[in-house]
């Protein structure tokens, strides 16, 4: 339980997807305008997060892995190769059930997230999430764990950011540096805050 | 086609890159810079993916039926990571290891379905490979130049050669730690797009307010 509670901290707060990563920039800095949608768009990515990681791992685990087909009568077949594949198919599958169930049973959900659930089939802090539990050997439970904070840790960052940008535009910026390179410089800087959660090693 | 061929290689390098004006393809961009040979690796992969897939795509573009579409460039563009992977996981162990979940990534770029998205579907396959690989070049260029930056400045070596030899090595330059960290790239980039706004003022984005001094009183 401990070990599944400091994999949560470490998701959301060290290595945050969008800060220290850089994972879902291109939405991180295209949709960080207003706090609502940003608000909006962080609560579809962690739910979606929450849902891809666990059955990406399901995959990886009965299907994928060297050795997983055993149950099927194949012990020596290995068919990671085709995890990308995969995943990327889970994950857009995924959005579009969700979206239809969201439809069906939460009409007002639907209205509120409708516009950003299909952005999020390419948004690379999904994908990458999934990539990361490959890499690391997460068993279900650390999965559960994995998507619901690093989706939360996302969530944060934009609706920050987002909060941040409302009172920027009213500043006086160089001409240059207006709009997008003084959103990346304010990133930076969130990302130096975010990096004293862990304690700056240099 | 008032564009040639030649704009459409030379184009997407400064005046409409793909990082600094469409702001696409940031995500897997940034993390993989802190060395420059890692950078030149992943902007190889991604011109590679880019220029093939927008061939392919473009082959295809009259037999792929408009709803299913994303599906398809989907599938096309995630083969080719696939292949890319396998032959760095083949060719280049070390890299691949140090690139990891990058190399993935590259399915998620926005500048590999942008470009099939707004141009492969409507092109001939040639016109189309040279645009895809133009952008990846735009893409690496500015992996490259942050690269350079921040292994240069942070290790003091280029391509892992010592070029400032570091004070922990008996030299006298004393490595700037913090450009070896993620938020350096924000920056550096932050810094970059000043730069080519300030050189190409075209690019410079209009204010939302303006602060206006009210005369008299």
């Amino acid at each position: 339980m401990e070990g599944l509670l400091s994999l949560a901290v470490k998701a959301v707060f060290v290595e945050n997807l969008a800060l220290s990563f850089f994972l879902g920039m291109c939405t991180f800095i295209a949709v960080s305008k207003k706090i609502s949608t940003a608000l909006g768009l962080g609560i579809s990515v962690m739910l979606v997060q929450a849902i891809t990681v666990p059955t990406n791992n399901l995959l990886l685990t009965y299907l994928l892995a060297p050795g997983a087909l055993a149950w099927a009568g194949f012990p020596n077949v290995d068919l990671t190769f085709l995890g990308l594949i995969c995943y990327i198919g889970v994950i857009a599958a995924m959005v579009q059930i969700l979206e239809m169930v969201l439809d069906k049973f939460f009409p007002p959900l639907y209205n509120a997230l409708g516009v950003f659930l299909p952005l999020i089939t390419v948004n690379c802090a999904i994908l990458g999430g999934s990539l990361f539990m490959v890499e690391r050997d997460y068993n279900i439970a650390e999965s559960v764990t994995y998507g619901l904070s690093s989706g939360f840790g996302w969530a944060l960052a934009i609706t920050a950011m987002a909060g941040v940008r409302e009172k920027l535009k009213y500043s006086d910026i160089p001409d240059g540096l207006q709009g997008l390179g003084i959103t990346f410089i304010t990133a930076g800087l969130m990302a130096l805050a975010f990096m004293s959660f862990s304690g700056v090693k240099l | 086609m008032a564009q040639t061929k030649r704009d459409l290689l030379i184009d997407p390098l400064v005046d409409n890159n793909p990082i600094t004006l469409q702001v696409l393809g940031i995500c897997s961009a940034l993390a993989v810079t802190s060395s420059l040979q890692v950078a030149f690796v992943m902007a190889l992969a991604v011109t590679a993916v880019t220029g093939f897939s927008s061939m392919f795509i473009s082959v295809l573009r009259n037999q792929i039926p408009g709803s299913i579409r994303i599906i398809v460039q989907m599938v096309i563009i995630a083969s080719l990571v696939i292949i890319v992977d396998q032959v760095l996981k083949a060719y280049a162990y070390e890299v691949s290891k140090t690139l990891s979940v990058f190399v993935g990534l590259i399915i998620t770029n926005c500048i590999v379905m942008g470009r099939a998205e707004a141009f492969a579907m409507k092109n001939p396959p040639i016109d189309s490979f040279i645009d895809g690989v133009g952008n990846g070049l735009g893409y690496g260029a500015l992996l490259l130049v942050v690269g350079f930056i921040r292994e240069l400045f942070g290790a003091g070596s280029l391509f892992g050669v010592t070029i400032l030899p570091t004070v922990n090595n008996g030299g006298w330059y004393v490595p700037n730690g913090m450009l070896l960290l993620p938020p350096s790239a924000f920056f550096i980039i932050g810094l970059l797009i000043w730069a080519v706004r300030a050189w190409k003022p075209e690019q410079v984005e209009e204010r939302e307010y303006k602060i206006q001094v009210v005369e008299g009183h």
